[in-house]
Order: structure tokens, then sequence, then C-alpha cells
């Protein structure tokens, strides 16, 4: 019986199952490797020398040479792994969310600030265009506290 | 006898430590996320913990592709902050309570809960920001932690129903310890929150406004919540709420909300936060 997998109709989400951990093992493996210092001023002098000693496929090498996170997502990357490569980069969470979203750090900064993506047509792939335009609704932007008793 | 008076719910977003970290946290951007934790601070200065038995996940750092295990408890004298990337964040070591965590583990295993149990670790954002939340920026942290780490990171995690149960579980093993120690139960991680692709930014007030009503009001019916919903409403990384489950499982079933904070945004994450106390 196949690993039922009811996630797959969710826009624009890789979810890192099986499938997906077995396909990016060693890709992530090699992201794990710049957690050490040596190791990442190595990557930082020669990258394609670097990612040679890893066992990746060159389509995976040629999306980290590219940074591109959505390709290296799709190649069986985790975010938590990719990371690695952005801190190296000296990038923040947000920067690399920009980029895989398609948008100018200060765009996506904004529609954070603005509440964030709201959840209104973008819960499954087939849901119409109209609702994807939707502006965000939902409760208050920006929060509060509230002792109780 | 340890017993157990109050747990604690927060979001360990990466960029609050290096908010902190790097004195930012008076800038416009920080200073409602921070103020928010003011109450708690003082909180937590009246209502002293002995120990903290601190849920969280490892974001790749103790923890590769090579072992991956779903419930790890830390057993270690001392855990040291983790180098994720940019070097080591610049907080005290992190005393753990070997002879309360070894019980945790015997106690909690014999009532079939299969911990992996952990001897040497290093301890990641997940951990430490909670601690720089609630505690500021002691010389030493004023208490002794155990860190119990959960999958989050490979699917499947373990279900929301079985983090309840364990939190069931970690409370007995707790109250079964005989020295009189005042415990705390931290549940960290979450909101709404995705980090990856080109829906990253997802954020879902209303779920996550339900989600902390529930956590006194219907538990039972949070704990039912399957990842699918976790997923699809409140992004791919807001099924770390699923730790906040343990944490309420293992306070009393009518434990009262005597805190709560909720801002959006905090980098790409709602960031949610309770306390609740044992009435008892």
């Amino acid at each position: 019986m196949a690993l039922d997998k009811p996630y797959k109709d969710i826009p624009g989400t890789t979810i890192f199952d099986a499938e997906m951990s077995r396909k990016g093992y060693h890709l992530n493996q090699f992201c794990m490797s710049l957690m050490k210092a040596p190791n990442r001023a190595r990557f930082k002098a020669n990258e394609r020398a670097y990612l040679d000693e890893w066992p990746m496929t060159e389509e995976q090498k040629q999306a980290v040479l590219a940074r591109d996170y959505n390709r290296m997502i799709g190649l069986g990357g985790n975010i938590y792994f990719l990371a690695k490569i952005f801190s190296t980069d000296g990038q923040s969470f947000e920067f690399a969310a920009s980029r895989m979203t398609g948008v100018t750090p200060q765009e996506y900064r904004q529609m954070m600030n603005s509440g964030g993506r709201s959840p209104e047509g973008n819960r499954y792939v087939d849901e119409p265009h109209e609702r994807a335009q939707a502006p965000a609704t939902g409760g208050q932007v920006g929060g509060g506290a509230a002792r109780h008793g | 006898m340890a017993r157990i008076t109050a747990g604690v719910c927060t979001s360990h977003v990466p960029a609050i430590g290096a908010a902190i970290d790097l004195g930012r946290t008076a800038e416009p951007y920080w200073q409602p996320v921070f103020r928010g934790y003011e109450f708690s601070k003082q909180w937590i200065a009246r209502n002293r913990p002995d120990v903290v038995f601190l849920v969280y996940n490892d974001h790749a750092s103790a923890f590769s592709l090579e072992m991956i295990p779903t419930f790890a408890i830390g057993c270690a004298e001392s855990f040291a902050p983790a180098d994720e990337g940019w070097g080591p964040r610049p907080v005290p070591t992190v005393q753990g309570h070997p002879e309360l965590a070894w019980h945790i583990a015997q106690s909690v295993i014999l009532d079939e809960f299969d911990l992996t149990i952990i001897n040497r670790m290093d301890v990641d954002h997940g951990l430490t920001v909670p601690l720089s939340l609630m505690f500021g920026q002691p010389a030493a942290w004023p208490c002794r932690v155990i860190p119990f780490a959960v999958n989050v990171v490979q699917y499947p995690p373990p279900t929301g129903h079985r983090c309840y149960q364990l939190g069931k579980a970690i409370r007995r093993a707790i109250e079964s310890f005989d020295e009189d120690l005042n415990v705390q139960v931290w549940g960290t991680g979450g909101m709404s929150h995705q980090l990856q692709g080109p829906r990253a930014g997802l954020i879902n007030q209303p779920f996550d406004r339900a989600f902390l009503d529930r956590m006194t009001s219907d538990p039972e019916g949070l704990a039912k919540i399957p990842h699918i919903e976790y997923v699809r409403e409140a992004g791919s990384e807001g099924i770390e709420l699923v730790m906040w489950l343990i944490m309420r499982g293992a306070l009393d079933a009518d434990a009262r909300e005597v805190y709560r904070f909720y801002h959006v945004p905090a980098s790409n994450t709602a960031v949610g936060h309770l306390i609740l106390e044992n009435v008892r």
C-alpha cells in the first residue's frame, strides 16, 4: 500500500516526507556540514569544489550554486537544513522567504507587517483564483496582552 | 514529592534570540514583542521553578538526517548552546537535572512511551529563545532545565493526541519523584507559520486565537486536530503546535490561564504565549 499523502493538494508547500528525505539526504547532509566554521570557509572559497565532495546530483548542485531555494526544496532539501546555506551567506529566514515567494525583502516584510499571507485562497491548489486575490481578513494585526484572574 | 505548578507556552522564533543578543529589543519592530513578555518575567520571578521540563524541537542542529528521534529526553549534566551556522548564541550553558530526567525516562518508558535517551546534546534556539524570553539575560539560568526534543522536521511528527497522552505520562513520572521540587512544563514553537516555498509567510490569526482559547476550554478537542489541518490552516511549520499539547497534558484539566499574548509578526511567525497555572 502506498503511503497516504493528503497534503499534496496544498499550494506552494512541500512536506518533507519519506520520499523527499530519501531524495534530499546528501543535499541536506551537505547543508549540515556548514555548521562548522572551517567547512563554511572552504565552501565560500570554492563552492563548486566543495559541492563536488558530496554525492549529490548535478541538479542539486546547480540549485545550490543558484541559491534557488524552491528548486532545492523540490529536490529534497528541507528548510531547516537549507538555512545553513543562507546563514553562511549572512542572510535571514525572512530574506530566504522573500526569495521563495518571488518578492523583494521589503515587499515580504510589508506583507508580514500587514498580518502575513492569508489562508484564504491558499488552502487548496484548485481554489478559484478570485479567492487567491481576496484581501487578508481575520483578527486585528498586531497583538495584545491579557492578564487574567 | 515533586509537583507541577504551572505551564508556559511560547513561540521560539530565532530572530527573537538574535534581537536579544544584538541589543535590538527596543527597536520599533521588536518593542511590541518584548513588551508582551514583561508580565511573564515578573510572574516567573514570583513563581521561580526549581526545574523546567522544556519541550522544544531541534532545527537540524543536534540531529541531522542520520538519526531522527521522535521523542528525546536530555539526561546530561549540562547542554551547551549550539552553533547553528553563525556561532553559538551568547547565553549561559543549560544545567540539566539528570536524576529527575532519568527518573522520567524510566517511568515514561515503562508507561509505554518509548523515549530516546540523550547523554550529549547541544541545544539550539528552540530551547534557548524561550529561556531568554522568560528570564532575560542572566549570567546563569536561574533553574535546572530538562530538554525534551520532539521531531517536527521529518514528516510525520507525533500526533497531537500522542503528545497530549505523553504529557499525562510525564506528569505521573514527575509526581512520583521523591524530592520536593517545583517543576514547570513548557511547550514551545508555533504559532501559525510557514517558512518554505511559494506559500511562505502564511499566518492564520483566527486559527491561532481559537487554539489559544481551546488550550483551557477544550484541550481534549485540540488533541484531535490531524496533521493535515495544522499544515493546511497553520502552515507547514505550524505543526510545531503539537508540542504545546505535551505541556497541556501534563497540567490539570482545569488549569487556569493567567496570561496571554499574541502578536503578528516576528520575522515569519505569529508569536503566541500562554501561562497556565494548576489551581490546586
